[in-house]
């Protein structure tokens, strides 16, 4: 009965997804107010009935309700608690209704916090945030229901694959719809402008936080996949450049330079007709993504539950609404007038140059992606475009990027004076090099990678670059006795934009050092043999078998030592479930700041001991501090007031929407 | 600075980014495209040794051996087979009759030295290029592995 409920409200969330697409678009474009007023509560309602359907599936999950064919075949009641929840989204079916849900939460934001916005602004954001909806209930009602019964209901389920049994689950596609559905707020917001023919600093203004929003989530959604796939075995460690990690990556690219360019809109109104473009672009890119991970089409070491036939329903979605926001924007763009003018050194300058080398880094990470498929069909064979691939033509582009990254910030709008903040860097570029240097000897020269010198050149850089600015802005050296003040004083998003820079810098070092030392040890170990690993003893000392909550593992023992004294002891696991009954291999880890030991227990040898493989993989740490810095900086700029969600309403007089 | 030089600093930095890109593109393709092939492929065909490429089929039955940590089995698409050599641990659903994919290279012992043996991670699910590889021999079974 529960289920039959949530896949009624499924229906009537797409009835009213209907009326909200259509009736406040006449009303806007008529200038009829109870028309364009029927966006609100339309939004509030389609969020309920959705909210409804997801908890019916989340409830059949709970209470392992295997009539239903979706919970039968992914779950099992021996399955832990966080497992059956999270099991929800670990299936094509509930993953898209996860989607929808995010998707209806972020109209539900716009009614709830959006009461300064303009009418007619409002309205047809909101009207273009249906027609999304409408597309996805639809593919969810005709081709993916979640409440499908199953006649005669099994004993008991399927189960979950093994694989996804893990923490990750729970967070990580969350964070990452958060992200992606997210975009959709500036897809809307811009698709809005378009038809209003009208993008002004305040449009900046409403847009802003909510692309930063979702670029946060995406940021945590990214990291914690990361996460995910460097301590799961296979998956080819924290990035492989699969196709999958692809499509979330592409979008983070856009998101990124929109977040960059919406600042020049804002403060400057200029780049108008660009900062659209990225709004359009990596929604695109949001959609493609969901494209990739649910078709299948391209071969990935992470893709789960995918259905090509399904998949050509989305890939309509994503030529629809692609193809018909570039079309408006071919017609519209044109007539949006270029606002202040700025020299090509200055501030907007330079973030116009981190927007072409982000855009152009997202082409060559999706021509590397979509390859394989082009290849396909030209008959050039089948091809697998690698990490090989992307490192040539992906890194080159960025270096240029974090070398502008350190200056940026510290130019004037409009006309920035390179020379002298260069003369004011001096010290930081003598650092730098002096930090590439010391590591190129300390690797012992070409015994390393050539690149190794430079990474950490760009990243103390980039990092030094950014703490001058900060120390500039609060005056530290000029006038060190108010400093604290100053910094107190100093707006948030400022803060923010100082911590994510530092945030890459820090990234920049876990990237390089990770890349370029890794060392591994597989051998056939017997029992208290002692295997060096990086200065560490790795001492097997047993293998016994453990049972878990649905599985039965083979643990074995690791004494760690350095120097003689024992310094930890690591337990990974070999597991075998019971439903469905299949092996996992579970690492053990022990991070530090120079690095982390990854031991990983293979099978037994015939001859005595097991097969282990042992890892040193440096300054990993440092990619998930990086991480969260960024993660930081963009909740603290999140926090600034000017950015606060709802606005400040549009500063001059407000002209009758005319054009439209 | 005018609306038209500025315009002109547009193109010509987009132009630069892209030429840069472009560049890089080409150096790089022809060096990390890594082809696909099935064990037909590489006994009917020359294909050169020392080649980085991938490899799809299934699993032999009764042919994986483990010595150590050094593990030979042979990869199939029932019309031919291919001897395989590869170091390290295995994926968990590694499994006889079960759809792989490993990457490596072919070395003048005329075995196949893997550096990586990929399974998917759901065992209803067959790797694309195997299912092509299955068909083209016409050993293809709905998806189903034979037997």
């Amino acid at each position: 009965m529960i289920a039959e409920i949530g896949h009624f409200a499924l229906v009537l969330a797409l009835c009213v997804a209907l009326v909200q697409a259509v009736v406040p678009l006449i009303g806007a474009k008529r200038g009829w107010s109870n028309w364009m007023a029927v966006a609100g509560p339309a939004s509030t309602l389609q969020f309920l009935f959705i909210a409804v359907a997801f908890g019916a599936l989340t409830n059949a999950y709970v209470t392992s309700d295997f009539s239903l064919v979706n919970v039968a075949s992914n779950s099992h009641t021996e399955k832990p608690m966080l497992y059956k929840v999270a099991g929800v989204w670990g299936n094509h079916e509930g993953s898209l209704l996860l989607w929808i849900t995010i998707l209806a939460l972020f109209g539900f934001a716009v009614t709830l916090f959006g009461r300064n916005l303009p009418p007619g602004l409002k309205s047809r954001a909101l009207a273009v945030q249906a027609m999304i909806a409408v597309g996805f209930l639809a593919f969810i009602l005709l081709t993916s229901n979640p409440f499908a019964r199953l006649e005669p209901p099994p004993m008991d389920g399927n189960g979950l694959n093994p694989m996804l049994q893990d923490p990750g689950l729970a967070f990580h596609p969350p964070f990452l719809y958060l992200g992606y559905v997210g975009f959709s707020m500036a897809f809307s917001f811009a698709i809005a402008a378009l038809l209003e023919g009208r993008v002004d600093a305040a449009w900046a203004r409403w847009v802003r936080p909510w692309t930063l929003a979702a670029w946060i989530f995406l940021t945590c959604g990214i990291m914690l996949g990361s996460w995910w796939a460097y301590y799961t075995l296979g998956w080819g460690g924290w990035w492989y450049w699969d196709p999958v990690e692809n499509a979330s990556f592409m979008p983070w690219l856009a998101g990124t330079a929109l977040l960059h360019s919406a600042v020049v809109v804002e403060k400057r109104d200029s780049l108008k007709s660009w900062t659209i473009l990225l709004a359009i672009v990596a929604f695109g890119f949001s959609l493609l993504g969901t494209f990739l991970v649910r078709s299948g089409v391209l071969t990935s070491v992470h893709a789960f539950a995918t259905d090509p036939a399904r998949g050509i329903f989305i890939l309509l979605l994503l030529v629809l609404a692609v193809g018909g926001s570039l079309t408006l924007y071919a017609i519209r763009a044109p007539a949006m007038k270029m606002g202040g003018l700025f020299s090509p050194i200055s501030r907007e300058g330079s973030l116009l140059l981190n927007n072409v080398l982000m855009s152009t880094g997202a082409a060559t990470v999706l021509l590397g992606t979509l390859y394989p498929l082009i290849a396909d069909a030209l008959n050039l064979g089948k091809v697998s475009v690698g990490p090989p691939f992307f490192n040539a033509v992906f890194l080159p582009l960025m270096a240029p990027m974090v070398a502008v990254m350190a200056v940026g910030p510290m130019m004037a709008w409009k006309r920035g004076d390179l020379a002298g903040i260069l003369g004011r860097l001096k010290l930081a570029a003598a650092l730098a090099l002096g930090t590439g240097a010391l590591v190129w000897f300390l690797q012992g020269g070409s015994a390393g990678p050539w690149w190794t010198g430079a990474g950490f050149a760009l990243a103390v850089w980039l990092g030094l670059g950014t703490l001058a600015d900060l120390a500039d802005r609060i005056r530290l050296f000029e006038a060190p006795a108010e400093a604290l003040g100053r910094a107190l004083r100093l707006p948030r998003s400022a803060w923010g934009m100082a911590l994510a820079h530092l945030g890459v810098a820090v990234f920049i070092i876990g990237l390089t050092a990770s890349a370029a030392w890794t060392t591994e040890h597989i051998q056939s170990q017997k029992i208290d043999q002692t295997v060096d690993v990086a200065g560490y003893g790795v001492t097997l000392k047993s293998v016994h078998d453990v049972p878990g909550p649905n599985y039965t593992a083979s643990q074995a023992t690791f004494e760690i030592s350095r120097n003689g004294t024992l310094l930890a002891v690591m337990q990974p696991e070999k597991r075998i479930y019971r439903m469905p009954p299949r092996p996992t291999t579970t690492a053990a880890i022990r991070s530090g700041i120079t690095g982390d030991l990854y031991v990983v227990i293979g099978d037994a040898d015939p001859k005595g001991g097991y097969v282990t493989r042992l890892y040193f993989n440096p300054c990993i740490a440092w990619l998930w501090a990086g991480g969260g810095l960024l993660v930081l900086g963009g909740l603290v700029s999140l926090l600034d007031r000017r950015h606060r969600v709802g606005a400040p309403a549009r500063p001059r007089v407000q002209p009758v929407s005319a054009k439209a | 600075m005018t609306r038209k030089q500025r315009r002109l600093y547009f193109v010509l930095l987009g132009m630069l980014a892209l030429g840069a890109a472009v560049a890089l593109v080409l150096t790089a393709i022809s060096d990390s495209l890594v082809y696909f092939y099935s064990p037909t492929d590489i006994v009917t065909q020359r294909i050169p040794e020392g080649r980085r490429m991938r490899i799809g089929g299934l699993v032999e039955d009764g042919s994986v051996k483990k010595d150590g940590k050094t593990v030979t089995f042979k990869i199939t698409d029932i019309t031919n087979s291919l001897p395989v050599v590869y170091s390290g641990i295995l994926p968990d659903l590694f499994r006889e009759a079960q759809g792989v994919v490993v990457e490596g290279r072919m070395e003048t012992d005329g075995q196949f030295h893997a550096s990586e043996v990929l399974a998917k991670h759901d065992e209803k699910y067959m790797p694309k290029e195997v299912a092509d590889a299955l068909k083209k021999s016409g050993q293809w079974n709905d998806g189903k592995t034979p037997k």
